[in-house]
């Protein structure tokens, strides 16, 4: 794939990523407003609440959705930002190691994710 | 001797390398929100890492995630996630508008290069402010819930 390609599927994890993180941000960090609306979500952070949530299919697949566009967008990004200080000859092993740190760090997140469902 | 014909030098390329990206001149408003823009995504690709991990403690137990999250009412903890919070809030809505501009979309009809020149960045200006006012009321929304209200 060329170079713009893989740029415009950063641009559209970004625009996936406004939603899902706005919703993950939402319900994690503005948990007094919402119960000052009238929506009260409970201690949301509380193991019971973290693992009821992660047992939930809708919320496996928004995870995984959003782990991964979150790891390729933020590395896609990392990777933009290192190369313009990285010399010609070392920018196809500075792509590989961000590609192995995303794919570690996707494979654990899934882990995690696939684990709670599973309990 | 050569006469009426400029002497060239050839000189190398200024390399300021990571410098440059402070300043190489003259920077406008929209090159340093390009460079905040750069900051905050590097604050959030890190505090990603941190978080895929954090996540991770709940398969260790209720103990250890109830003590992680007893650490996390910190003071210093709750401040970091505002500052998280302000990174994410700044880094998605200067990242609609650069999407907006590097796309080319909203440009408006061209018009004849004539001076004063109406250029793109002029033309996205509108979008500038708009973005500050909304990140500014989120902020104040975000500061109200993590430090005033309970919970």
């Amino acid at each position: 794939m060329r170079e713009s390609q893989w740029w415009l599927i950063s641009l559209g994890a970004a625009a996936l990523m406004v939603l899902l993180l706005t919703v993950h941000m939402g319900l994690m960090h503005l948990a007094g407003l919402l119960r000052a609306a009238g929506v009260d979500l409970g201690d949301v952070r509380s193991f019971a609440a973290v693992m009821a949530r992660g047992r939930s299919a809708v919320q496996l697949i928004f995870y995984l959705l959003f782990l991964a566009a979150a790891l390729y967008h933020g590395l896609y990004g990392l990777r933009s930002v290192l190369l313009e200080v990285t010399p010609p000859r070392r920018q196809g092993l500075l792509s590989g190691l961000v590609l192995l740190a995303g794919l570690a760090a996707f494979a654990y997140g899934t882990y995690v994710t696939v684990r709670t469902f599973t309990g | 001797m050569r006469s009426g014909r400029a002497l060239r030098l050839h000189t190398p390329p200024r390399r300021l390398g990571v410098r440059g990206w402070v300043y190489a001149g003259r920077y406008g408003i929209d090159r340093y929100l390009y460079l905040l823009q750069r900051v905050s995504g590097l604050g959030l690709v890190l505090y990603l890492f941190l978080h895929i991990y954090e996540t991770g403690v709940r398969l260790r137990g209720e103990a250890a995630w109830t003590a992680t999250m007893a650490l996390f009412r910190h003071p210093v903890f709750v401040f970091l996630e505002f500052v998280v919070f302000a990174g994410f809030v700044y880094h998605a809505l200067n990242g609609l508008r650069l999407i907006v501009a590097e796309l080319g979309w909203a440009l408006g009809a061209p018009s004849r290069p004539v001076y004063p020149y109406r250029s793109s960045l002029r033309r996205h200006r509108p979008w500038v402010y708009a973005l500050m006012l909304l990140s500014g009321i989120l902020l104040a929304l975000a500061a109200a819930d993590i430090f005033a209200l309970p919970g």
